[in-house]
C-alpha cells in the first residue's frame, strides 16, 4: 500500500482498520543468492538497494532479534557529512545526498530535518582545525561554514560562552546536516526492501556459516540451514563474532556507547551542537526530549548497558556548556554496541573468502552513514567490485599502510 | 562494567581510578615476521566472554595491572600486576 495523505484520509473512512503490516514475516526459503546476515540499518539499506539498483531481488536479510532492535535504534540519529579525509569525506556526502532523497525513495516518512550539525571551538588551535577541516569539506564540495562568537549568541543565547576552561569563540556548522528519526529509517527500509520482494526474517540467528571448498554455501540459522551464493555480513558490534564463524579475525573491538534522552521540554535547540572539548553533544527531538551523548565507556563491552560514571560525566560535560540543563532530568538511557576499528573507518570489502563480503567497523558513527553504506555494500554484492567513493574503506588497508585516521590516534579502537 | 577492580597493591578499588589501554597480547619479537607484527597491532579476537586487558591504576599504585574480565557480564574474575609473570 502507498503512504500518501490520501490514504490517511481514505483509510480515516474505516476508522483506521483498513491499514495493512508494513512488510510480511516469512519463513526462509532453502536457497538464497544473496544472504544478508544482520537486519539493521546497514543490512535492510543493502536489502533494499540491491533490490533496487541492481534488480537483485531473491535476497534475504537475517535479524536475530527483531527489525529495529540493535544499534539502528540505539543511536542519537544526527547525520552530517564534515569529514576531512578524502578516504571519508565523499561516501558521507552520498550519504548524505542519499538521505536528502530518501523520504521519496522510501515512500515513508523519517522526519529527515537538517537543521545543522555545529561543532563548538575554545581556542586558537581549535579554529585552525576546524577551519582546515571545513575548508577540506568544502573542496570536496561539502557545504561548511565558520561561525563567530557573536553569531552564535543570536543562535544559541544560553550556553556558557564565558566558560573559565572552554570559552566558546566561534563554531563550525554545516547546515545541511541534522537528524532522523531512526526506527522509521529502519521501517522504512524493510517496507521498500520487502515491497521489492527481499525476505527479512526476524528472530533467526546465525550460528554458523558453512564453506565447502573455501567457498560458502551457507549459513546456519536458529531456523536451520540456508543456501545461498554470497554472504554479506553487516552485524556491527557482533561482526567479529560473524566472521569468526567463517575463520576471520577483524580490526575491530567492540565497545559500549551510551545515549542519553531528557523529559520533553518546550522548543529550545534548534541545531545539533557539539562540544567535542567536553564529549558532549545535544540536539531536541520534535517531542521535546533533549538527545544527547557523549564518549564510549571506554572498555571492550558486548553488553547494549553502559556504566554511571559516563552518565554523570555526560551530564556534567553538557552543565558545563548550557548550565541551564542543570533542571532537566534524564528520562531514558541506553547504551549499544560499537565496532569500533582500528583507524575510526569503516569497512565495506571482499574478504579472503571468495563470495563473502563484510560490511563492518562503523564506530560510533554508522547511523549517518546507513543510506550509503546499503547503497555501496550492495554495488560491492552485486559486481564483486567496490563502489568509487568506498575505494579506500578496505580490510587490507592496515595491513598495507593506508589507514583512514581522521583522529591521528593510531590503533587505539577505544580512542576514536 | 564491574565498579570494582581488586589492585594486588590497593585492595579493592573502585573502577574510575584505573584506566584502560587494551588486550593483553604476548608481544611478538622485535624481529619477528611483519604478518605477525600486523597480527598483534591490528587484529583482535575480540571475544565476548573471558579476555585478558592491560589497565592502568592511574590515580592508586600506578601500576600496569592485567585484569581478567567479562566482555558481556562485566565481572572481573582476577587481576594481578602486570610484571608478574604467569606460566604459559
Amino acid at each position: 500500500m502507498r503512504y500518501s495523505a490520501f490514504s490517511v484520509f481514505r483509510n480515516a473512512l474505516d476508522k483506521h482498520r483498513g491499514w495493512s503490516s508494513a512488510w510480511r514475516f516469512p519463513e526462509p526459503k532453502p536457497h538464497y543468492d544473496i544472504i544478508i546476515v544482520g537486519g539493521g540499518g546497514h543490512g535492510l539499506a543493502t536489502a533494499h538497494y540491491l533490490a533496487k539498483e541492481h534488480g537483485i531481488t531473491n535476497v534475504a536479510v537475517l535479524e536475530k532479534g527483531y527489525i529495529g532492535s540493535g544499534n539502528v535504534g540505539r543511536n542519537t540519529t544526527i547525520i552530517r557529512s564534515n569529514y576531512l579525509l578524502p578516504g571519508n569525506n565523499p561516501f558521507y556526502e552520498l550519504s548524505l545526498k542519499l538521505w536528502e532523497g530518501l523520504e521519496q525513495d522510501l515512500n515513508y516518512n523519517a522526519m529527515v530535518s537538517q537543521r545543522g550539525v555545529l561543532n563548538l571551538y575554545h581556542s586558537d588551535a581549535q579554529q585552525a582545525a576546524y577551519t582546515r577541516r571545513g575548508n577540506g569539506m568544502r573542496l570536496h564540495g561539502v557545504d561548511a561554514e565558520m561561525l563567530d562568537r557573536a553569531q552564535l549568541k543570536t543562535m544559541l543565547p544560553f550556553m556558557d560562552f564565558d566558560n573559565a576552561r572552554f570559552p566558546i569563540l566561534g563554531g563550525l556548522i554545516q547546515r545541511r546536516g541534522g537528524t532522523v528519526r531512526h526506527d522509521a529509517v529502519a521501517w522504512g527500509y524493510a517496507r521498500a526492501a520487502d515491497a521489492r520482494g527481499v525476505d527479512v526474517i526476524q528472530n533467526c540467528e546465525v550460528t554458523g556459516i558453512r564453506r565447502e571448498n573455501g567457498r560458502v554455501v551457507g549459513v546456519e540459522t536458529s531456523k536451520g540451514f540456508i543456501g545461498c551464493n554470497k554472504l554479506g555480513l553487516a552485524a556491527a558490534g557482533n561482526s567479529s563474532r560473524v566472521a569468526e564463524m567463517a575463520g576471520l579475525k577483524l580490526p575491530i573491538e567492540s565497545h559500549v556507547l551510551q545515549a542519553f534522552v531528557s523529559e520533553g521540554l518546550k522548543p529550545f535547540i534548534d541545531h545539533v551542537v557539539i562540544f567535542g572539548a567536553g564529549h558532549f553533544y545535544v540536539s531536541q527531538s520534535d517531542k521535546g526530549g533533549l538527545v544527547f551523548g557523549g564518549d564510549i565507556d571506554g572498555y571492550n563491552s558486548y553488553a547494549q548497558r553502559g556504566n554511571l560514571a559516563i552518565v554523570e560525566h555526560v551530564a556534567e560535560a553538557g552543565l558545563a556548556m548550557i548550565p541551564a540543563l542543570s533542571r532537566i532530568r534524564y528520562l531514558r538511557s541506553w547504551g549499544g554496541v560499537m565496532d569500533m576499528s582500528m583507524d575510526g573507518s569503516p569497512i565495506i570489502d571482499c574478504t579472503p573468502i571468495d563470495n563473502l563480503y563484510l560490511n563492518a567497523g562503523w564506530c560510533y558513527g554508522g547511523f549517518k552513514a546507513t543510506p550509503a553504506s546499503g547503497f555501496c555494500f550492495a554495488h560491492l554484492l552485486a559486481r564483486g567490485e567496490p563502489h568509487s567513493v568506498t575505494r579506500a574503506m578496505r580490510l587490507d588497508r592496515f595491513e598495507r599502510g593506508y589507514a583512514i585516521d581522521e583522529t591521528g590516534r593510531g590503533a587505539q579502537p577505544n580512542l576514536h | 562494567m564491574a565498579s570494582l577492580i581488586s589492585c594486588p597493591h590497593c585492595g579493592s578499588r573502585p573502577k574510575e581510578e584505573f584506566e584502560i589501554k587494551g588486550a593483553a597480547l604476548p608481544r611478538p619479537a622485535p624481529d619477528a615476521p611483519q604478518s605477525e607484527w600486523f597480527d598483534h597491532v591490528f587484529l583482535r579476537e575480540n571475544p565476548r566472554g573471558r579476555y585478558d586487558e592491560y589497565w592502568h591504576h592511574a590515580a592508586g599504585c600506578r601500576r600496569w595491572l592485567v585484569v581478567t574480565r567479562d566482555t558481556a557480564s562485566h565481572e572481573v574474575e582476577a587481576c594481578r600486576d602486570a610484571a608478574e609473570r604467569v606460566p604459559a
